[in-house]
């Protein structure tokens, strides 16, 4: 398939750590694909293995990770062989990333017309000037207004979104095939978020670029991808297209985490919400055998045994069939 | 607080240098408080027939008198091991009087600040204004020479530094919301000064603590040094180092060895100190 | 009595001194009414910068108000002696990290509030610091664990727990799950819902996430920069809002139930900076209905449909 960019088979990251001999297992058997121009949502907890996934495929995991995976290119290259003066250039040119909050991303001692500028120079062979037309260019792509004033300011002179508008900026400023909305809007508004989410949805149209967009929200990523992957204790439990899986979910995780939400369903206010019961296992307490066997409803003894095998986008024994939802 | 020091200890385990600080902080305090059964003699007595003799080790040496006497004969290791007590108390005692004032003060200029905070801070600057040996000097040239007046000196140019970092961490642990919750319940003022802030200021306390410990002792050695601190029989290492000063060609060994004294002690303290920062920074926790 | 808590006129103006430059005044509440009965609760829903957030510490006496009279069951705010008033109202933090103080353990987290406004024997607070923990869901032997051996859904039972120590009658809830993982805020929704229940409290509601409120509310106000825009029972303003900016709102919030709506209004641009106020209506410049006469002058709270709306263009 010529059109498929990010290809990820079987990839487990551990860690390793001062206090305990093994290293912690915290990415397990991790598969997916993602095709040029189409926008996946990955949904998970914290403590799900969502981020730290994207870190790796950007190879920023520190010294402390062990990644291992049976396959994992990235528009016909293999991200666990290439040398790092190659990742230089992947990494900010072909994946960019953004993150959930935007101030710590930027650095506040320098103007924006700095940082950005020196993104593109970085990447692109122009000269400076060139380079500064794009900047204004870029900003009033993402609905800055009067972009060349915006240019000469600080960081800390821009509110949130603002912010956020200039790291998108930012990414998309080489031209990246794929971008990583880290929680891109966790940090700010509702009526913020909804604008930050529009402007990403329309410039992946625009300019044919996937993203990957990360959130523990599952009503932000059913409005704006087509693929939706749940994650929970490092593997995913569940996948498929976003409309297919909102309305015919079968991982009881999935299930409780829309069934909780107060305002999935109508409901009779101040009811009881239907809730998960327990906690997200932490990384060196997880369960042998299925990793939400602990809070699951339709638990079985066959559960706690043996890893459970991922197929047609579900990895339960037992899935829920009565649904109420 | 157990979980406390059971992770404090964990972190300084992996620090060679901290811990070789404990060791000798440990050793010294063996030395000290044991000094009347290790001292072979009494560290006033002077034996007229063994002036300035050199270490036993030392060709001319007396296995008497395992590293030589003084230049009115008496026994420099027994007088060495004596001063570690008179060391180690100074340092105690400095510690003891600087933290308890400084953190006061701290606590009180970084949670009312305004007028208060002012107040405080300005007569901190006054102090740090002189470099602290001078201004120690000063107290002491004011209050008469003597150990006492020389650790109350000490003590007072070491304020300062609590006062600082007390200060600095109170003001950032005041906005904190369980601080706003313990007002909700109606605490009083010095209640939330002192029990719900202070325990959490015990990070960058602990490592000042220690350096401060070491810094005492090097001042009030040094004011020794000047005739200022401990006066003539008592056998305390900066004296010692002054009186030996006029020898130092004929007989080096009575100038070196008070001289190393004070060099390891404040060195392991010192070690222990940056062990400390280290384990407790959050700053540099974090990156782990 | 019904009503626990009845705010006024309420102001709360803060002056920002800076060296050199006239005092600036910022207006954080302004004109703010509202009152909470028994077992009622109230949702305040708005944005960041909306002044609920100030609302909170003011009603707590954290902060000062500026003007207005606030009575709490049926008593002039100020007349109060302090335990008394801690007494009658209490606040659950949105961060539960930050709000617990790290070096003391649950058991005295909890106990606190006795220890500092009542003489109970040592054997009487052990009983209700384990009954209470009891009714919240946290059991016995995690009264000797420090904040950070607990999750963030335990901690925040903690600091519910601690919060109805003294018996409020009304509680604050500023944001109480948004720092939450989505699996565990339901949890402590229901835990909220079922005190209100057994303990006949009066809620104040605060947050941004606006399914949440829908659940747990009676009746809702919408706060934009520190007014009050609209205020009405959960049906009026849920199913059919009149200030445009709480249709924006409604509208904004992610959702995965909603069929996917081609034409959708969306707001242009940000929050303007509250020490530079717009001299109209606040919302003016973002609203997609303002017409001539917002610029102007400040919409008054009129009733609309049975609640009340601060827009000139509320009629539909």
């Amino acid at each position: 398939m010529s059109d498929t960019l990010l290809n990820v088979e079987k990839l487990n990251i551990f860690f390793k750590s001062d206090k305990n001999p093994e290293p912690i297992h915290a990415v397990r058997d991790l598969s997916f694909s993602l095709k040029q121009g189409e926008m996946l949502g990955v949904v998970g907890e914290s403590g799900s293995g969502k981020s730290i996934t994207n870190l790796a495929l950007m190879g920023i995991l520190g010294d402390s990770a062990i990644i291992k995976a049976d396959k994992c290119t990235f528009n016909n290259r293999d991200l666990l062989t290439i040398k790092e003066s190659e990742w230089q250039k992947v990494r900010g040119g072909e994946i960019s990333m953004i993150f959930q909050d935007p101030m710590t991303a930027l650095n506040p001692f320098l103007t924006i017309e700095f940082q950005l500028v020196e993104t593109i120079l970085a990447h692109i062979n122009c000269s400076k000037k060139e380079a500064h037309e794009r900047a204004i260019d870029l900003l009033a792509q993402v609905g800055i207004t009067s972009p060349k004033d915006r240019l000469k300011a600080y960081p800390f002179e821009l509110s949130g979104g603002m912010a956020q508008r200039v790291m998108i900026a930012m990414a998309i400023s080489t031209g990246p095939k794929l971008l990583i909305a880290d929680e891109p809007t966790t940090a700010l508004d509702v009526t913020i978020q909804k604008q930050i989410l529009t402007l990403i949805k329309s410039l992946q149209e625009k300019n044919n670029m996937s993203v990957i967009l990360v959130t523990h929200d599952l009503g932000v990523v059913s409005e704006f991808s087509e693929r939706i992957q749940v994650m929970y204790a490092g593997e995913i439990v569940e996948s498929g297209n976003t409309s297919d899986l909102i309305s015919h979910h079968s991982h009881p995780y999935t299930y409780g985490l829309l069934s909780s939400r107060p305002g999935a369903i109508e409901r009779i206010p101040k009811s009881m919400l239907p809730s998960i019961p327990g906690i997200v296992p932490a990384f060196h307490e997880r369960p042998i055998g299925c990793q939400f066997n602990p809070r699951c409803p339709n638990v079985q003894s066959d559960c706690k045994t043996g890893a459970i095998a991922f197929s047609n986008g579900l990895r339960c024994l037992h899935p829920v069939t009565d649904k109420k939802l | 607080m157990k979980i406390f020091f059971n992770e404090l200890y964990f972190e300084l385990k992996k620090n060679r240098g901290a811990m070789i600080g404990i060791v000798i902080i440990f050793l010294s305090v063996i030395i000290a408080l044991s000094a009347p059964l290790i001292a072979p003699h009494n560290p006033t007595e002077v034996f007229a027939d063994a002036l300035r003799l050199p270490p036993s080790f030392i060709e001319g040496g007396n296995a008497k008198f395992f590293f030589g006497t003084d230049d009115i004969g008496r026994d420099l290791l027994s007088r060495l091991i004596y001063g570690s007590r008179i060391s180690l108390a100074v340092g105690f005692s400095v510690v003891v009087i600087a933290l308890i004032t400084g953190t006061f003060l701290g606590v009180v200029a970084g949670f009312y600040g305004g007028i208060i905070d002012r107040v405080i801070m300005r007569f901190t600057d006054l102090i740090m204004s002189l470099p602290s040996i001078l201004f120690a000097i000063v107290i002491v040239a004011v209050l008469g020479p003597g150990i006492m007046n020389a650790i109350f000196a000490v003590a007072v140019v070491s304020v300062p530094n609590f006062i600082r970092i007390i200060r600095a961490q109170v003001m950032a642990e005041k906005n904190r919301q369980y601080v706003s919750a313990a007002k909700l319940f109606g605490a009083s003022n010095f209640r939330i000064m002192f029990v719900e802030i202070l325990p959490n200021c015990m990070a960058p306390l602990i490592v000042q603590a220690s350096l401060g410990f070491s810094d005492g002792i090097l001042n009030v050695a040094a004011l020794g040094f000047l005739g200022l601190g401990a006066q003539a029989p008592m056998s305390e290492w900066g004296t010692m180092l002054s009186d030996a000063r006029s020898f130092i060609e004929s007989s080096p060994w009575m100038v070196t060895l008070p001289g190393v004294c004070i060099l390891v002690t404040v060195l392991s303290f010192n070690l222990l100190g940056d062990g400390l920062r280290d384990a407790l920074d959050p700053r540099l926790k974090k990156q782990n | 009595m019904n009503e626990i808590l009845k705010v006024s006129n309420l102001d709360k103006v803060y002056d920002i001194k800076k060296m050199f430059k006239p005092t600036l005044k910022l207006k954080a509440l302004s004109d703010v009414n509202f009152h909470v009965g028994k077992k009622e609760t109230l949702g305040i829903v708005g944005e960041s910068g909306c002044g609920k957030s100030t609302l909170a510490k003011v009603l707590t006496k954290l902060e000062a108000k500026t003007s207005g009279n606030i009575s709490l069951l049926g008593k002039d705010f100020d007349a109060f002696n302090a335990s008394e008033f801690h007494s009658a109202i209490q606040m659950v933090f949105q961060d539960p990290y930050q709000s617990l103080n790290p070096r003391k353990k649950a058991f005295d987290i909890i106990a606190d509030p006795l220890v500092i406004n009542t003489q109970k024997s040592e054997a009487d607070r052990k009983e209700l610091v384990f009954s209470m923990m009891k009714k919240v869901g946290l059991r016995e032997e995690f009264a000797k664990r420090y904040p950070h051996h607990f999750s963030g859904g335990q901690r925040q039972r903690l600091g519910i727990a601690r919060s109805l120590m003294l018996h409020p009658q009304i509680l604050i809830l500023d944001e109480p799950v948004s720092a939450l993982d989505v699996s565990i805020q339901a949890q402590v929704l229901n835990l909220l819902l079922e005190l209100q229940q057994e303990l006949s409290l009066a809620y104040l509601f605060i947050s941004h996430d606006l399914s949440v409120i829908q659940h747990m509310s009676d009746r809702i106000m919408v706060m934009y920069l520190g007014r009050v825009v609209e205020y009405g029972t959960r049906d009026q303003i849920f199913n059919n809002p009149l200030h445009p900016y709480t249709k924006i709102l409604l509208e904004s919030a992610p959702s995965t139930n909603r069929e996917k709506l081609e034409e959708s209004i969306t707001v242009k641009g940000e929050l303007p900076s509250a020490l530079n106020l717009p001299k109209g209506c606040a919302f003016e410049p973002r609203c997609p209905y303002a017409s001539e006469s917002c610029k102007h002058s400040v919409p008054a709270l009129e009733i609309k449909q049975g609640r009340e709306v601060a827009c000139f263009e509320a009629h539909a």
